[in-house]
């Protein structure tokens, strides 16, 4: 018999082959009779009033199907945690990507055509566009202050802490905009079925999120709604939350025309259009004993929400929760508020929050190293996180805590220690033609649904044994290049002793499985994989209850006609249990704020040419703590990109907004990393496993995007001899801080 | 994608006589090289109902081929060719480094030599060289043939001075006699590759007898309307040694020729001390 065990094992991905052939099919590649294009008019303004919407006379509107917010049978709106982003705008517009009217041809080139012919009139407000003006109330754009949410995390007496301080550090930190850049746009295609059921396929990572906006937008019982995920082509959390939008959008125009209708949007709209990290601005004040042991951290946490509130007072969760970044300190406060200005909603991107968070805390401690002239490795050295610790919400670290493991090899692997000194010393060499520098950075991030949000999802999850022998995982958590469907059969297969090729994974389609809760917040592997683990368990227990084996395909044709009977299928769903220790409150955010957290640490080798203040990174070293490694290949690409990712936040991306849009959305000038400038990375993985995590996994998605920017930053300054605390750093940054700093 | 094929008319001439006189009738077609910056632009709609002179067919225009005083390179001649040309190599490195440094692998297979300047970006990364090697441009249209030194074929942004029905039929290189002393290639982009300079550098130096500058070119892109050459800082340098207060007054001359701005990829101070930067550097005879 075929090997039976397989995590741990780096596996072939399972739709691998599929893609490399080219016969994977994307949401456009998907051809569908009679399909029209649908395309949106977008508002243009970042603030103001509809006044009137004018069709050109003598154009052939007779060609076209046309949707405004009056077409709407159900309600107008996105759901999402607050009812306040409407669907289609009516008067109101709050942003200048805001949709206004949805216009659908059978000829794509036809249909953008008619944008060029419909004059919106609007009486033009004046905007709120910084987080600045938002705070100072110039106008009041969603409830009494602007603030769509705020939280607070008290810990001790920060007051009695500061009293202790021998040294007290303050600093401030900005982080911007970032795109997700996947590298297939966003694009649904919709149809009404025969009886009446509103389908749509696309590009997505949270079918059951769409699924709930599209039965409010058309007042459908939930029977009456159906989401299949296409093959997407990347998400990075852009596929979250915006594609309820798309598929509401594409469903209302398939409705009204009686046709499908396939909305693509190209770069040029997706980009300026759709969510955006969250930029931050994180003030610390931070308060050491004379040994550089914490006392007191008070961190004042503000991020730019865009117009509507979307996901944002989860993003904001997030960042409040790891503010105060994987140390211990007895007197911790931490002031957080995301506030709205008049620019198109931010949203999920990996990290969620914690990467605009981290970047403070973490950059910070340059800052003290440089006031209490301890080195930043040392004052890490003796706060870290260790098992036993207390958080500063009070969560006491029971096990799985690997910071002191990742801190101490990554600094051994990469030369950290003597990297400092030989550059100091090469930096005091004017006839050099570069600078060089190194920086670290220390991070925790953690797993799963923030606080008791694991609690509401109450996922569902399943494996399922066909009348004909097939097995399969059954889950709405989508495979969008991360490797899903990979680490669900080896989930499945290892805890069914059978070989890996035996498992198939569902496709992500309302019809067929159950909500496993969105594919976000790395949550996929540890929370959903360990659902797939338990309900394969359970389908193991009724095989020995009947004394069955599966070594064989005639064992497998025998199992599946005992356990499915007189069904097609058989299928074994587990829901998620709250593990009995992990305790949490919403109210006074106390408590186990996540089940169980990663480590990551980063230490950035890189050099800034005297001539042009370009910055090349020569090599990344990171450890990085994720429990169980289920696929060690999937792993280890994880943890690549998401470091060139961060990268490519920490140097070059840079979003220009002007009036409130993004004006460089497009590759030309929008710039991430290509692989020339992707350094060098040596990745390590640590497992230090976690019990609730099927075979002691816990996330990696979104923990290497924590580490660059800091440690980048923090090598940057080093290097050059200046003190920039705003992402990106890009040549320009430097030239001026380097000029400022010779007077 | 905005573009629709459908309602753009290709024309496909098989020979060079056959282009002229097919554009002659259409001035108003938008000739097609490569294709790399019309995709563009085909892609959110601007050359629906339009006229496409596609001359991908025109074979003559491909070819590099030397002559006993000069390289000719063929409008068509794609950056990969130029690139790994060896006489290109041999004679004009820095034409082949401007090319290798063009977009990456994809767009250096695809972009040619003759669409980069009737394209005419002040971002063109083969202008800087083309500039201080002094090239010629040849053109030919239904009224015959004309030369055309290459500084005088730029007019300003996205403009050149081509007549109407004027196509890009090569690009001669004059041969260089003496082997310049010091030579240069500096492209200063927003990332490694795929990239829009936000200055570009091409520089050319050669040394007589005692340390006398003889020959001195040195020109810029992107830091101004169209590619230019450092007239003043050029005459100022040439006849003379390169004695400090000389490198400087030529740095200082730099400003006289060029005119950075602050734009949406970078500003007009950066460009000006990077700029200045390396032609001091260049001057000094350090590596950069």
């Amino acid at each position: 018999m075929a090997r039976t065990t397989s995590v741990g094992i780096s596996e072939r991905r399972k739709e691998g082959p599929e893609k490399l052939c080219g016969q994977a099919k994307y949401i456009d590649d998907h051809a569908l009779p009679g399909c029209m294009h649908g395309v949106t008019l977008r508002s243009g303004v970042a603030r103001g009033l509809i006044k009137s919407i004018d069709f050109e006379p003598g154009f052939p509107w007779h060609e076209y199907t046309i949707v405004s917010a009056v077409d709407i049978p159900g309600r107008n709106l996105v759901t999402l945690i607050e009812e306040d982003q409407p669907l289609l705008a009516d008067r109101k517009i709050m942003h200048p990507h805001e949709p206004i009217l949805l216009l659908a041809h059978a000829d794509r080139a036809k249909a953008y055509e008619a944008l060029k012919h419909i004059r919106v009139v609007y009486e033009k407000q004046e905007p709120v566009l910084t987080m600045e003006d938002s705070i100072a109330l110039k106008h009041k754009i969603f409830g009494e202050d602007n603030v769509f949410k705020s939280y607070l995390i008290e810990k001790g007496d920060v007051a009695k802490g500061f009293e202790q301080a021998r040294f007290i550090i303050e600093g401030e930190y900005r982080v911007p905009h970032q795109e997700q850049a996947y590298i297939e746009n966003n694009g649904m295609a919709a149809w009404v079925e025969e009886d009446g059921t509103v389908t749509v396929l696309g590009s997505l990572q949270c079918p059951y999120y769409i699924h709930k906006a599209l039965m409010k937008i058309f007042h459908l019982p939930e029977e009456k709604i159906r989401v299949i995920q296409s093959t997407t082509g990347g998400g990075f959390g852009g596929k979250e939350e915006y594609p309820s939008m798309i598929a509401g959008h594409a469903a209302l125009l398939a409705w009204k025309a009686k046709k499908p209708v396939k909305i693509i949007y190209d770069r040029a709209e997706d980009m300026p259009a759709t969510t955006k990290r969250h930029p931050a601005i994180v003030r610390h004040k931070t308060g050491l004993d004379k040994n550089g042991k914490l006392v007191a951290q008070d961190v004042d946490v503000i991020m730019d929400g865009g117009a509507y509130a979307t996901l944002s007072s989860v993003v904001l969760s997030r960042g409040t929760l790891h503010a105060a970044g994987p140390y211990e300190c007895p007197n911790v406060r931490v002031r957080s508020k995301v506030v709205a200005t008049n620019t198109p909603p931010n949203g999920a991107f990996r990290g969620f929050g914690a990467p605009q968070t981290l970047f403070a805390v973490e950059l910070h401690w340059e800052k003290i190293a440089r006031a209490t002239k301890i080195d930043s490795l040392t004052l890490r050295r003796r706060n870290l996180l260790k098992l036993g610790s207390v958080t500063a919400t009070g969560q006491i670290l029971r096990e799985s805590v690997g910071a002191s493991d990742v801190l101490e090899r990554t600094v051994k692997d990469s030369g950290y220690v003597k990297k400092l000194k030989d550059y100091a010393r090469w930096n005091k060499d004017k006839k050099k033609s570069c600078w060089k520098g190194v920086g670290l950075s220390l991070v925790h991030h953690g797993a799963g649904f923030t606080g008791s949000g694991e609690v509401y999802l109450a996922s569902k999850a399943g494996v399922s044994i066909t009348i004909d022998g097939r097995l399969q995982v059954l889950a709405a958590s989508t495979e969008m290049g991360q490797g899903a469907n990979t680490m669900f059969a080896q989930v499945a297969s290892e805890t069914l002793g059978v070989p890996y090729e035996w498992v198939e994974v569902e496709t992500p389609d309302t019809k067929f499985v159950p909500n496993s809760g969105p594919t976000v917040a790395s949550r996929t592997t540890m929370i959903v994989g360990g659902l797939v683990r338990r309900a394969a368990l359970e389908m193991k227990a009724a095989l020995s209850k009947e004394g069955l084996v599966l070594r064989t395909a005639a064992d497998l044709k025998k199992a599946a006609k005992i356990l499915c009977g007189s069904d097609l299928i058989r299928r074994f769903i587990v829901q998620y249990e709250k593990p009995g220790e992990i305790v949490w409150n919403d109210k006074t955010y106390k408590g186990d704020a996540y089940g169980a957290y990663a480590f990551a640490a980063l230490v950035a080798d890189l050099e800034i040419d005297k001539t042009t203040f370009e910055v090349k990174i020569d090599k990344i070293t990171t450890a990085q703590d994720i429990g169980k490694a289920v696929n060690p290949l999937l792993t280890e690409g994880q943890i690549i990109g998401g470091t060139a990712q961060g990268v490519g936040y920490a140097l070059l991306e840079n979003a220009v907004y002007k009036d409130g849009a993004m004006v460089n959305g497009q590759f030309t000038n929008y710039i991430i990393p290509t692989s020339m400038d992707t350094p060098s990375m040596k990745v390590v993985i640590v497992e230090k496993p976690y019990s609730r995590g099927p075979f002691g996994a816990k996330g990696v998605g979104e923990l290497p995007m924590d580490t660059p920017g800091p440690a980048i930053a923090a090598a940057v300054n080093f290097a050059a001899g200046i003190w920039l605390t705003e992402l990106p750093l890009l040549p320009e940054k430097i030239f001026k801080a380097k000029n400022e700093a010779q007077g | 994608m905005r573009g629709a094929p459908e309602t753009m008319t290709v024309l496909r001439p098989k020979s060079a006589k056959e282009a002229v006189s097919l554009y002659a009738q259409d001035t108003g077609a938008m000739p097609l090289a490569g294709g790399t910056d019309f995709m563009v632009l085909w892609n959110i709609g601007l050359f629906n109902n339009r006229k496409i002179l596609d001359l991908s067919g025109v074979r003559d225009w491909r070819k590099i081929s030397a002559t006993r005083t000069s390289v000719v390179i063929g409008a068509l001649a794609t950056h990969a060719e130029i690139r790994r040309h060896p006489l290109i190599l041999k004679e004009f490195p820095l034409l082949a480094e401007a090319c290798a440094t063009i977009g990456a692998a994809q767009i250096q297979n695809r972009g040619t030599l003759g669409g980069n300047i009737a394209n005419a970006s002040p971002a063109g990364d083969t202008f800087p060289p083309l500039l201080v090697y002094e090239a010629v441009v040849h053109l030919v249209s239904a009224r015959g043939k004309r030369e055309l030194p290459i500084s005088e074929v730029f007019a300003g942004v996205k403009r050149t001075t081509l007549l109407k029905g004027e196509l890009i039929e090569s690009v001669e290189l004059p041969s260089l006699g003496k082997r310049p002393t010091r030579q240069i290639f500096r492209k200063v982009g927003m990332r490694l590759a795929q990239a829009i300079s936000k200055t570009a550098a091409a520089g050319l130096l050669t040394l007589g007898k005692g340390g006398v500058v003889e020959d001195f070119r040195f020109s810029f892109g992107s830091i101004a309307q169209t590619a230019v050459r450092l007239t003043e800082a050029e005459s100022l340098v040439v006849g003379k040694k390169l004695a400090p207060s000389v490198i400087d007054e030529a740095c200082r001359l730099m400003e006289r020729n060029v005119s950075p701005i602050d734009d949406i990829r970078s500003t007009r101070e950066y460009r000006l001390e990077v700029s200045r930067n390396i032609l001091r550097r260049f001057l000094e005879g350090n590596r950069t």
